[in-house]
């Protein structure tokens, strides 16, 4: 079997957001870029799955859609322990663009496995794992918590409100990713930055596309009026608040 | 034309959030001069259904195919799809949760249409069509343009509010073609927390951080939580260290909440939990560190220590529920 994972490259979760050109472009002077959080914990249990059954899982891949800028990023996922690499040489407008470009990968290579996180932390599409998959009319399992395999199915856990439901499928399939697929992202070692530098990372140009979707500009939430501090020998008045002038108890 | 409302059920009863999304398509279909079909799938009576007319369906849809008694995303998107087609619907709404996020890219690429996903509001113009949502964890908002004739949107829970507009609705059984060969995923088991509030589905929220100092002291947290009819919640450290279980975990790579009233304890309010909660109506912070960031999206604080202040926020609300 072979794995695919899709990666995207956002600003660290701690980046302070900002806007250039009238709040048209965000500003990445001084940001710090890292493998979205969902994606590092899927290529985290995509490595668990080939030491767990070698024989089975033959190869893992990343795949991006960047600019050369996203390559230390992509550097990193194969650190990890990727295989090998392809980036699509593209600045990636919105969510259908990005979709478009990793079916055309997955057309002209077979991938048994295809994972993506639930939503990458930049733009919030939550929705290219969705689109993919209806683009190779491939099966696709959301909110999915768990994966391993089974002979030649896949066994999965997917979150539902309120608990889980436990899900038999057969590749090839795309996973869409959250918390708990893996329990922490491994960290590259020494050896596994040394091995990146000469993986294979080939690039491919991007097939063209109408984009459906535009994001002309960005605004900043509505700052919150500041808070109201109560003395805390008097949580009665707390309560006095709540119930009066907040009116949410 | 129509607008069409992926109008979800749990166990056959809908929640607020199915009311939430036909409310807003409400509104859409005034300022666009037409009308609400709701599309059904599963197992769900007809008082139930009838409902959707009371937030302003005219029409619904029923699927009743009992293979599709369990999420599978394909055949949900081959159902959705046929009814837009049917409709003429030319916006598909869904809500921004876990079945909202795996069908409507799916139904996306199905009709060609564009998606504005974890939309907070009506469009803020019709031409062109432009919308507001979340981006940047709920660090940044965006203005989108959807161009293509079709548009799906995702609404984010609590984003607009429920509004009753009563009309009939008019209940149309409605079976899409789909063959047993598109089914792909079975479902094995299925294991459900029954008899508690569920986190996406409550109005109040108390929830506990590292400060709270071990899994001993969450008494006072669940016990507030029951007197409130509130869910209970925590931050990622809590759930890592296995004090609470990973469900409550709230934050931008746990659950992402909206509820009116959000109590953090001992949460020092880091960017990524407030991610999570930020859009919470109304958040209290108890924090013994005045600098603590939390302060700064909380709207009612005491700096102080959670342990002695729980209990006194217990006693006051009993006796504010007592009068
Ligand atoms: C990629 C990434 C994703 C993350 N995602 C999430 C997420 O989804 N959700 C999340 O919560 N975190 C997330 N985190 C972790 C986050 O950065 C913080 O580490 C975490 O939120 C801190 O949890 P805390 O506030 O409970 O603990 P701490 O930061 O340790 O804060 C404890 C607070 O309690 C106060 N305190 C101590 N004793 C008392 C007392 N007796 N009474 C009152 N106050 C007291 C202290 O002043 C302090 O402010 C993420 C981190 C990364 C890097
Ligand atoms: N530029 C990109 N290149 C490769 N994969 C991506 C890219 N953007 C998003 N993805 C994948 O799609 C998931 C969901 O992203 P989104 O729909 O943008 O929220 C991410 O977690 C990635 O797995």
């Amino acid at each position: 079997m072979k794995i695919l994972v899709c990666i995207s490259n956002v600003p660290d979760t701690t980046t302070k957001i900002k806007f250039l050109n009238n709040n048209t472009t965000f500003d990445s002077a001084g940001v710090q870029w890292i493998i979205n959080p969902w994606d590092e914990l899927a290529l985290t249990r995509a490595i668990e799955l080939k030491e767990a059954h070698a024989g089975a899982v033959s190869e893992i891949t990343v795949v991006n859609v960047g600019l050369p800028t996203t390559e230390p990023t992509i550097r990193k996922a194969l650190a990890i322990g990727a295989d090998k690499a392809i980036r699509v040489n593209l600045d990636p407008k919105d969510a259908y663009t990005v979709a478009l470009q990793l079916s055309e990968i997955i057309k002209k290579d077979s991938f048994d496995i295809i994972l993506c996180g639930i939503e990458s932390s930049d733009y919030n599409g939550t929705s290219v794992g969705g689109m993919l998959s209806e683009l190779l009319d491939f099966p696709s399992v959301s909110a999915v918590s768990f994966i391993d395999i089974e002979g030649d199915q896949l066994k999965l856990k997917r979150e539902i409100d309120g608990g889980q439901e436990i899900i038999g499928i057969s590749t090839p399939f795309i996973g869409i990713v959250q918390k708990g697929i893996a329990k922490d992202a491994r960290i590259p070692n020494m050896r596994g930055i040394m091995m990146a530098k000469t993986k294979p990372l080939q690039v491919v140009e991007p097939v063209s596309a109408d984009l459906y979707t535009d994001f002309v500009s960005f605004d900043y939430p509505k700052a919150k009026a500041s808070c109201k501090k109560v003395d805390p020998d008097n949580v009665k008045e707390l309560v006095n608040l709540l119930h009066n002038e907040a009116k949410v108890i | 034309m129509s607008i069409l409302v992926f109008a979800e059920n749990w166990d056959g009863k809908f929640k607020k959030q199915t009311f939430e999304l036909i409310s807003y398509a409400h509104a859409l279909s005034k300022s666009m001069n037409t009308t609400v079909s709701a599309i059904s799938i599963g197992k769900v009576d007809d008082e139930e259904l009838n409902k959707l007319g009371t937030y302003g369906a005219s029409k619904v849809l029923n699927v009743t195919d009992c293979r599709l008694y369990t999420l599978d995303n394909k055949t949900f998107t081959m159902a959705i799809a046929q009814a837009a087609a049917k409709e003429n619907s030319k916006i598909i709404v869904f809500a921004q949760n876990n079945t909202g996020k795996a069908i409507a890219p799916r139904v996306s690429i199905r009709l060609k249409a564009g998606l504005a996903s974890g939309v907070i509001g009506l469009p803020t113009s019709y031409e062109p069509f432009t919308i507001v949502k979340k981006t940047y964890t709920s660090k940044a908002l965006a203005n989108v343009i959807v161009k293509s004739d079709v548009k799906i949107i995702t609404l984010s829970q609590n984003a607009y509010g429920i509004v009753e507009n009563p009309t009939t609705a008019n209940i149309e059984h409605f079976s899409p073609e789909i063959a047993d060969t598109d089914i792909k995923t079975t479902v094995i088991e299925v294991n459900k927390i029954t008899g508690k509030i569920l986190l996406n589905d409550a109005e109040i929220v108390v929830s506990g951080g590292r400060g709270m100092k071990g899994p001993e002291n969450w008494g006072g947290i669940e016990e507030l939580a029951q007197i409130l009819g509130a869910a209970t919640a925590c931050s990622r450290p809590v759930s890592d260290e296995g004090w609470r279980t990973h469900e409550e975990h709230t934050g931008q790579t746990g659950k992402i909440i909206a509820p009116n009233l959000y109590f953090a304890f001992g949460i020092s309010g880091a960017i990524q939990h407030l991610g999570g909660i930020s859009s919470s109506k109304c958040i209290v912070a108890v924090n013994k560190d005045p600098d603590a960031p939390i302060f700064e999206a909380a709207d009612y604080g005491i700096v102080g220590d959670a342990l002695k202040v729980i209990p006194e926020l217990i006693a006051a609300i009993k006796e504010l529920k007592a009068n």
